[in-house]
């Protein structure tokens, strides 16, 4: 097939909805699956866990996408790239679900671009400036262990769209740890520079990681993925600190705010527009 | 129920045809991410696919085409769904779709991993042949290349880069 061919199908099979400037005009991304909620599940739960799941992977993918173009290498930047996007796309999956078992049928455009920063359930962790790369790795390290762990045991939910988000999903963030730990190691066990930024990166990570544990308990999963990457960087144990504050009650640091006016700005400036 | 069969076979044949908008040395069946074609007692031609990535944006493509060449054969009703489970891994590339990688100088998977993957920060010396001279003194250049599925290697025999379908 040419490539005219599939922008011709692309272009003929989204006359109606295209809303191409957002990127996500094309078709709810859980088009034609079984939107049942079994009735042992209690809907409010489940829609406020996707809705949880769903903030911390786009609010992630987010700060990802600010080191296209500030990356130290290409090869570091299409891998950035290429790890936001399988978040993103698990963000979208979980908007659609929440939409579907809310009650209020929204869209997953609805949940990114028409939510304040005190509707969003994101830990703050994910929020935080982009900061340097060692900071990126380290919170890369952290937030894709956590949330490996907790897709993990996803997989037994009795609801079987987040089990089988949670199954598609562990498989992408197995990578994205394996990629975070590998350049942990590399700057850990580095040169005196890459070091140094490492063990401040622990530091400015560490006080947020009683949050993480709030919102789910899976301490012992992250603290062996932590306690085996430092070990063979050289580096020392983040310090943990108990929480205070959680994202998930919608408390967050003052840098939400602009991240999603960036995020939601041209959605917000002309809502439903098609072109 | 012989037209439907009859039916059903042959818009299977149409929707298996459709080559994947990436990799499109593969059509959708060799990629494994068509899971079922049907032809309905109503008329509907209803066809299932399954993501790759949770966020690969080839899906919509995918649901385009495989609709747009359904009807160009002249089904007027279709239907694609999306089925989620089991999620498709790396192993649903069908023999013939890995023969085609390699003729097109991509390297094809290997077996994908089953259950949770520990992490492993040792060196592991994974064999990827280079599908173009064949050698097997390679090494990775990067785990993720232009799409999520593919990463990136290079020969130090022949010295050419190549790309190389990802286990998962
Ligand atoms: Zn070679």
């Amino acid at each position: 097939m040419s490539e005219d061919h599939v922008y011709m199908t692309l272009a003929e099979g989204h006359e109606d909805d295209s809303r191409w400037a957002y990127g996500t005009g094309f078709e709810d991304p859980l088009h034609g699956v079984d939107t049942t909620v079994p009735d042992t599940v209690d809907a409010g739960e489940l829609a406020a866990l996707c809705v949880a799941l769903g903030d911390d992977a786009l609010v992630s993918a987010q700060r990802l996408a600010e080191w296209i173009t500030r990356a130290p290498e290409l090869e570091e930047e299409v891998a950035l790239a290429n790890i936001g996007l399988d978040l993103l796309g698990q963000a979208r999956l979980l908007y659609s679900r929440a939409g579907q078992v809310d009650g209020t049928g929204r869209d997953e455009d609805a949940y990114a671009y028409f939510r304040d920063a005190a509707d969003f359930r994101n830990v703050r962790l994910a929020e935080l400036p982009r900061g340097d790369f060692a900071f990126c790795v380290v919170r890369l390290l952290v937030l894709s262990s956590w949330r490996l762990a907790q897709f993990e045991r996803l997989l037994g939910h009795p609801d079987p769209v987040l089990a089988a988000v949670a199954a598609k999903g562990a498989k992408e963030l197995t990578y994205h740890r394996q990629y975070a730990a590998e350049w942990a190691v590399r700057l850990g066990d580095g040169t005196e520079e890459s070091h140094s930024r490492m063990r401040k990166a622990l530091d400015k990570v560490a006080p947020y990681l009683g949050e993480l544990f709030t919102a789910c308990d899976v301490r012992d999963e992250v603290v062996a993925v932590l306690r085996q990457v430092t070990e063979e960087a050289g580096l020392p144990m983040p310090a943990y600190r108990p929480s205070s504050g959680s994202g998930r009650a919608g408390e967050h640091t003052e840098h939400l705010a602009p991240l999603l006016a960036e995020l939601q700005g041209v959605a917000r400036a002309t809502p439903g527009a098609t072109w | 129920m012989v037209t439907l069969q009859l039916g059903t076979r042959h818009a299977r044949e149409i929707a298996e045809r459709v080559p994947d908008p990436e990799l499109p040395m593969l059509t959708l069946a060799d990629l494994g991410v068509l899971r079922d074609v049907r032809l309905t007692e109503d008329g509907t031609v209803v066809a299932e696919l399954t993501p790759t990535y949770s966020g690969c944006p080839a899906m919509a493509e995918m649901r385009a085409d495989v609709a747009a060449r359904l009807r160009e054969a002249g089904y007027e009703r279709v239907e694609i769904r999306t089925v989620l489970n089991p999620p498709w891994t790396s192993d649903w590339i069908t023999p013939e779709g890995r023969r085609k990688l390699a003729e097109h100088g991509i390297a094809p998977p290997d077996a994908a991993p089953r259950g949770p993957v520990p992490l492993t920060l040792s060196p592991t010396r994974r064999e990827v042949p280079c599908p173009r001279c064949g050698s097997a003194d390679t090494e990775e250049t990067s785990r993720f290349a232009a799409t999520s599925c593919k990463a990136l290697w290079r020969c130090r025999a022949c010295r050419e880069p190549f790309e190389y379908v990802k286990e998962i």
